[in-house]
């Protein structure tokens, strides 16, 4: 009995365990992607800041 | 400064979780009837309590944002949502663990056990409900109404050990019962335990937030460019 109730005690901190830190990663994995999306959004708002409107061009 | 106070939060979580291992693995006895396995209650309750008090912080900013419409209360309670989900899923899973070991059953749809499961199912839906509107106000005032609608389950899962007849076990707490059902020395502990998976979970939504934050960032950018274009 006792050996199999350590086996599951540590399934059980186990999992516990992987799943914060499946999380972890995946917020890690966010954290990248919206920094990469936000420095090209900022590039793109730079450059139609930076570039003449339609409108200037067609006069 | 919010990535400061979260990386001095998990500094100061992995410092007490050390403390705390040691105490529930080689100070504590084991118990007279469960044996070791019951060192699993450790993890199992702080994190459904955890799961639970973000379900009602969650509630009081979903409520703030209907009244005043100030995203940042949405934001917050996004993320405080999303880390509960998690706990709330380790509190399930440890449980079916501890379960199988103690009921020789992996799950039994009993009250307390299927509200829990339900209120995990509801703010899953909140998550993946969140990811398919684009359209920020909407999405905002949907899953404030989610939110408020998921703490009903919550409420439930709560009192159902206390209303319904179930193969859960009663509360144990002293602060539930008055004491006289768990060693003093083992609830100092559970609430030691508790404190170091609050603080865990309070970084976790801190750095969550960053990313909503960010987002926001994003579309507002995003939304300026194309009306510059």
């Amino acid at each position: 009995m006792d050996a199999r109730n350590l086996t599951f005690l540590f399934y059980g901190f186990l999992a516990a365990w992987l799943i914060v830190l499946l999380y972890v990663l995946s917020l890690a994995r966010r954290n990248a992607r919206l920094k990469k999306e936000l420095e090209n959004v900022k590039n793109l708002v730079a450059q139609s800041e930076s570039a003449p409107r339609l409108e200037d061009r067609v006069r | 400064m919010r990535e400061k106070i979260a990386g001095g939060l998990i500094i100061a979580a992995a410092l007490l979780l050390s403390y705390n291992f040691y105490h529930i693995f080689k100070v504590l006895p084991d118990d007279a009837l469960q044996g070791p396995i019951y060192r699993i209650l450790f993890i199992h309750v702080p994190a459904a309590i955890t799961g639970m008090i973000g379900y009602f912080v969650a509630l009081g900013l979903s409520i703030s944002y209907l009244m005043t419409r100030n995203f940042r209360y949405d934001s917050l309670a996004a993320s405080v949502v999303e880390v509960s989900v998690i706990f709330s899923l380790v509190n399930i899973v440890t449980g079916s663990i501890w379960a199988r070991v103690i009921w020789g059953i992996w799950w039994t749809w009993d009250a307390r056990l299927t509200s829990a499961l339900v209120c995990v199912l509801i703010f899953a839906a909140y998550v993946m409900m969140r990811r398919a509107i684009d359209e920020p106000t909407q999405r905002a005032r949907l899953s404030a109404a989610l939110c408020i609608f998921g703490c009903v389950d919550v409420v439930i899962v709560w009192k159902s050990i206390d209303w319904f007849r179930t193969q859960h076990p009663s509360p144990v707490l002293s602060i539930r019962t008055g004491g006289g059902h768990m060693d003093p020395a083992m609830e100092h502990m559970f609430y030691w335990m508790l404190l170091a998976i609050l603080m865990i979970a309070s970084a976790l939504v801190l750095i969550r937030t960053r990313q909503e934050t960010m987002a926001r960032e994003i579309d507002s950018l995003r939304r300026f460019a194309n009306a510059a274009a």
